[in-house]
């Protein structure tokens, strides 16, 4: 049991790691709120394109958002890790994280939307423009109010999704939460930075997770 | 333009490695397979016992499903391959790999499925107990059926968001597909390996996609 | 051309304006044709039922009417401007023409008052304030003066649809459509709907009806037009249609509803 908390809850390798983990937690936090917003603002902009009246486009978005979702993540960083400096593109890793993870969670967003605005009853859009609203009105008074509503428990989780989908940065040296983790892990020779890590993410990750089961349960009874 | 295709697209040295990518995408299949079976059976299990409402057991159940949600998953690999030596157990990356990733989808089937059970209409239950049929008869002809239909798409979801999920098996020395096309990419200075890789995956993956996309249409819901 | 309208028998004056004047009316979805080449001329203050079996283009001739269906061909002359033309402000256009739906359609993220004030304030574009007085208004004018802010879930089917009918009256269009209003509504919900109907009526709103309520169609309206399998069969006054129809088609029709 000694052996047991030496290994796993060592205080005094806690309080040297300490800095480290915190780094790495920022590295974690800037990360997600780069991605977030920029899969939420691109993927409504895929799924507003999507509801045009082109065949082309709609199209287009259909292999985006497929291409995105079948391509993992890891391979997706990796390629891109790898690959944009034969493009000459100089950039630090943060950037690379940054464009593969973002084209990864548009293309979730982008279903959300599409699904949350072909959702909303078509009488509701022929009730608006009857009373002689235009297109955008329409879409901005009638449609996304309701939509988003009913959308929110798939936004939070596909966001929940995108935090944790940080911590493949650790394989390109990002030095974020679970890189952090790995290197005190191996420098100290003591699994407590992980450990502590671990705690960490759950700390704001799980309240999250609870309201996502919250709410997808309100949803899928509302059907 | 010369260099983008000699960098990216060279079929010779995707050749030569082509034995090792093979071999590497038939691990990845493996590594699928087992868990996609592991998981789906894990998480239903875990609802069928939640449905025997134990306190306690449900409490660790809900405590399990919740932490292994939250976490990431390369986390949950990475503290079990690197922590779990520390108590003296040494399983290799596969093992690892099996066990978290079935586990993460064990998770989520089990709520996924448990949020289906209760949607379904208390009048199924008494319907089919009232003609004789026992527990699990009841569950595997009238309730498990009506449950996955409702969450069909999300459970989709999840499959093909596990599949993806196998190339984090190489963090921990698996040598599956993506973890052979880094080596090849290594030794060769050129990223034709990666291309090679990433058009593999898509062959397993874009079909699962493109599936799950036409399940959504019919069922008419997210 | 048709017939002069009830009202001009009536008083003896000059024909009253029209309003809605459809020609040659042709729509077809595919090669299914819904509507073939109808004719008709709505004028102010008459209120015309649309009747017929299901499948007879009724709703479809309807929803030409604002364009929320295109006709294939013919033209829809709205106060006497054509509006399938490409330059036509829509938007402006539907705020002339009304329309109350079978299934209401009440926004449901809205309560009754701001379901009323939305148009008025974005197509019609008043100020909150003077919406505000025009959507009081309204809502007392069909008797819900004490449900305005009350949320669409709160109110019963017929007060949902009297919701929808201040909704369109709110933007004073020059005729209202109305498209079945009643097929939506239990049974005792539905005279509270045709009350306001009359009393439209009677204030001397231009109005086409698409119902099955023969009774009401019997003694409030002006005029009734049969169709079937998207023609004009038939038309004339009440009396006329119900008393002594001519067409075949008409009276298997109207024997099939039984006594009315």
């Amino acid at each position: 049991m000694n052996d047991f908390a030496a290994n796993f809850f060592n205080l005094q390798i806690l309080a040297r790691v300490w800095p480290l983990l915190l780094t790495g937690l920022t590295t974690t936090v800037l990360l997600s709120i780069v991605i977030v917003p920029a899969g939420l603002t691109i993927g409504m902009l895929v799924a507003l394109l999507h509801s045009f009246r082109s065949y082309g486009l709609r199209w287009a978005m259909i292999i985006y958002v497929d291409l995105f979702r079948a391509y993992p993540p890891l391979v997706l960083l990796i390629y891109v890790y790898y690959g944009l400096p034969f493009f000459g593109i100089d950039t630090d890793a943060f950037w690379s994280v940054v464009l593969a993870l973002v084209l990864n969670t548009s293309a979730y967003f982008a279903e959300v939307f599409r699904a949350g605005i072909e959702g909303i009853p078509s009488g509701q859009v022929q009730a608006a423009r009857a009373t002689g609203l235009g297109g955008l009105q329409t879409m901005r008074y009638v449609v996304l109010p309701q939509a988003i509503r009913n959308m929110l428990p798939d936004l939070l989780s596909n966001g929940l999704e995108s935090v944790k989908l940080t911590s493949l940065a650790s394989v390109v040296t990002l030095p974020e939460l679970l890189r952090a983790a790995r290197l005190a892990q191996g420098n100290t020779v003591n699994a407590t930075p992980l450990i502590a890590a671990s705690l960490m993410y759950l700390a704001f990750l799980w309240p999250l997770v609870r309201l996502t089961t919250r709410l997808e349960r309100r949803t899928l009874s509302a059907r | 333009m010369q260099t983008f295709s000699s960098n990216f697209l060279n079929w010779d040295v995707v050749q030569t490695y082509l034995p090792d990518l093979l071999a590497g995408m038939w691990v990845t299949i493996s590594l699928a397979a087992i868990i996609l079976f592991c998981g789906l059976l894990g998480g239903t299990g875990l609802a069928l016992v939640r449905m025997a409402r134990l306190r306690l057991l449900n409490a660790v159940i809900i405590v399990f499903v919740d932490v292994v949600r939250a976490l990431p998953p390369l986390m949950l690999m990475v503290v079990a391959y690197f922590g779990l030596p520390y108590l003296g157990v040494r399983l290799t990356g596969f093992a690892v790999a099996c066990i978290v990733l079935a586990s993460v989808l064990a998770a989520f089937t089990e709520e996924l499925l448990w949020a289906g059970l209760s949607t379904v209409s208390v009048g199924q239950y008494e319907a089919a107990r009232s003609t004789g049929l026992t527990f699990l008869q009841m569950m595997g002809s009238v309730v498990l059926p009506q449950a996955f239909r409702l969450i069909q798409a999300p459970l989709a979801s999840r499959i093909i968001a596990t599949t993806k999920n196998t190339a984090l098996a190489s963090v921990v020395a698996v040598p599956e597909l993506l973890s052979q096309a880094n080596t090849a990419q290594g030794y060769s200075g050129n990223a034709s390996p990666l291309t090679a890789a990433s058009l593999g995956y898509l062959v397993i993956l874009l079909p699962m996609v493109v599936a799950a996309r036409r399940l959504e249409r019919a069922r008419g819901a997210i | 051309m048709l017939a002069p309208s009830a009202v001009t028998q009536m008083s003896g004056q000059a024909p009253a304006q029209v309003v809605l004047r459809l020609d040659g009316l042709h729509k077809s979805f595919g090669p299914l044709v819904v509507l073939r080449g109808i004719d008709l001329a709505v004028r102010e203050g008459e209120m015309v039922f649309l009747i017929g079996p299901s499948g007879s283009g009724k709703s479809t001739l309807l929803r030409c009417c604002n364009r929320l269906e295109e006709p294939t061909s013919g033209a829809v002359l709205v106060e006497g401007r054509d509006i399938l033309g490409p330059k036509v402000d829509l938007n402006q256009v539907r705020r002339r023409i009304g329309m109350v739906f079978q299934s209401f359609n009440l926004y449901p993220h809205m309560t009754a008052r701001q379901n009323v004030t939305l148009a008025l304030c974005k197509v019609a574009r008043k100020s909150k304030a003077e919406a505000d007085v025009i959507a009081r208004r309204m809502l007392d004018h069909v008797g819900l003066s004490d449900r305005i802010d009350y949320y669409p879930r709160a109110l019963s089917g017929g007060q949902q649809q009297r919701v929808a009918i201040a909704r369109t009256l709110a933007l004073e269009p020059r005729i209202v459509l109305f498209d079945e209003p009643t097929s939506a509504l239990d049974p005792e919900l539905v005279n509270g709907v045709l009350g306001v109907m009359r009393m439209l009526r009677d204030e001397g709103m231009t109005m086409v009806v698409v119902s099955h309520e023969m009774r009401f169609a019997r003694e409030a309206a002006d005029r009734i037009v049969f169709m079937a399998d998207g023609e004009i069969v038939e038309q004339g006054t009440p009396d006329a249609i119900f008393g002594a129809p001519r067409h075949p088609r008409l009276r298997d029709f109207l024997s099939s509803l039984g006594t009315v």
